[in-house]
């Protein structure tokens, strides 16, 4: 199962409390958790990557093993400590703003 | 006994005031969705009980919201958590893509930019949500970049009407200030073909065909801003309002400039009379009188404050020309906010109610026809959008 930590608004949008499990069917890459995530949680399709293009929505980061995983490709795979479960992908609503 | 639903879009969430037809004694419920900006929320004529609400985020894009209990809970249609094990997913309630096949007669991409430069057409938020009068499943959003979409089921998916964009008069269209945005959007209580929209910063524009095809109808507008003042499409058009029982008479709050048009937007007068500015946001109608107009006039366009620190609203009981100013019970001194597009409107009761909300985070009410006021909310966050249901 993966694990992944929603940024709180996100949270409450999809109505859930603390971490996501998920299963994530082949290489866990950011597309594919994703993906899996917008199936469980349709009303989040939109609010971290775009509907049409899928790129990543800009003020949405990605991070895991203390890396930030922002900028790498959807289809990289993500580290193995997130695939195993050990460590979660935190997606983070952007410090921005003043 | 009747009561009136107050439904206050603001920076940081929405709030729901009530109050029963005495309009003394108000209750406010919220925030919803704190944290979102709310730009518009908007009841249905047909069901009161179903509010639809536009919740954005610069983070996290667009949320259409729900309410089919009058406010009390929210979703997001067609978004509804998968049981497991699930299917793939239906949510689309916040898909706004625009129209850009051959099919549409509209593959329109671009817009003029700030430079004068063709800029592709990007969606942003919703600006403002206009159910359908007679089909609670109906129901129009106004978007940043300005387009206009249709949803027939309730919320769940949205269809661009690209005749608007695609005219011909698209590639002219530039940003206001405030961003490329359709904001205002009327049907016409007698002829359900005809609706009428106003865009930052290209003007009104009118279909007769229920939303196929349109035409710009800014004629008798003067925007000295402008390369032509008198050009086609261009104008800072800020809000068009009109009374139900006279669908052809339109009022206009435009960049500078109150205006008013008696044959349905075809050509237009000017009307500001002796306003002490003629700038402003929002324009209103009486609910029981035609030619009572309500505006805010705020000093210029770039002080969004009103003249001499003093808040007030005023009130043309002879359709424009002749204004005079409503200042009991606003503040009359060091008062700098702003009073947005959306943000004011009136109820249906008798005497008709005036409401609106300030950049300040004030929402104020007048129950008898802006005569005296009361801050019914002093310190909400800023104010988008105040809409009234009065319901039995």
């Amino acid at each position: 199962m993966i694990r992944v930590v929603l940024p709180s608004h996100l949270r409450v949008l999809a109505s859930v409390a603390g971490e996501v499990t998920l299963e994530v069917p082949g290489c866990v890459t950011q597309k594919s958790v994703l993906d899996a995530l917008e199936a469980r949680f349709p009303m989040l399709r939109g609010t971290m990557r775009d509907h049409v293009t899928q790129r990543r929505r800009p003020m949405v980061r990605l991070f895991a093993c203390g890396q930030d995983w922002s900028h790498a490709q959807p289809d990289e795979p993500l580290p193995a400590e997130v695939a195993s479960g050990r460590e979660p992908l935190l997606i983070v609503g952007a410090i921005a703003g003043g | 006994m009747s009561q009136v639903r107050l439904l206050v879009g603001t920076r940081k969430g929405a709030f729901i005031l009530t109050a029963d037809g005495k309009r003394r004694n108000w209750k406010v419920e919220g925030p919803h969705f704190g944290g979102w900006e709310i730009y518009h929320l908007k009841g249905s004529p047909a069901d009161p009980q179903r509010i639809f609400a536009s919740q954005t985020s610069s983070w996290f894009g667009q949320i259409i919201q729900r309410s089919d209990d009058g406010g009390r809970t929210w979703s997001t249609p067609g978004g509804e958590k998968m049981p497991d094990p699930y299917d793939p997913p239906g949510g689309v309630s916040n898909r706004f893509v625009y129209d850009t096949s051959a099919e549409s007669g509209a593959p329109l991409t671009t817009h003029q930019w700030y430079d004068g430069t063709q800029h592709p057409w990007e969606f942003k938020r919703v600006w403002h949500l206009e159910p359908s009068l007679t089909d609670p499943d109906t129901l129009y959003a106004g978007v940043e970049d300005a387009a206009l979409f249709r949803s027939t089921d309730g919320g769940r998916s949205w269809h661009e009407l690209a005749g608007l964009r695609g005219h011909g008069s698209g590639p002219r269209w530039q940003p206001g200030a405030g961003g490329m945005c359709l904001h205002t959007i009327l049907l016409d209580p007698h002829n359900p073909r005809r609706m009428f929209t106003a865009i930052s910063a290209a003007g009104a524009f009118r279909t007769d065909d229920g939303g196929k095809t349109w035409k710009p109808i800014n004629r008798g507008l003067k925007s000295q801003y402008i390369p032509d003042p008198e050009a086609e499409v261009g104008h800072c058009v800020h809000r068009i309002a009109m009374h139900p029982s006279r669908p052809n008479v339109l009022f206009m709050q435009k960049h500078w400039d109150v205006m008013r048009s008696d044959d349905g937007g075809d050509t237009w007068r000017e009307v500001s009379g002796n306003l002490p500015s003629d700038f402003g946001f929002p324009i209103e109608v009486h609910a029981h009188e035609p030619e009572t107009v309500y505006v805010v006039p705020i000093k210029s366009d770039s002080e969004h404050y009103p003249p001499d620190g003093k808040l007030r609203v005023y009130r043309s009981r002879s359709g424009g020309n002749d204004w005079e100013p409503l200042t009991a019970g606003l503040p009359q001194r060091d008062c700098y906010v702003n009073v947005l597009r959306d943000a004011m409107c009136v109820d249906s009761l008798e005497p008709g109610g005036v409401y609106f909300g300030t950049t300040g985070g004030q929402v104020y009410a007048s129950a008898d026809g802006g005569d005296s006021w009361v801050a019914v909310a002093r310190d909400l966050p800023a104010v988008l959008s105040v809409e009234a249901q009065t319901l039995p």
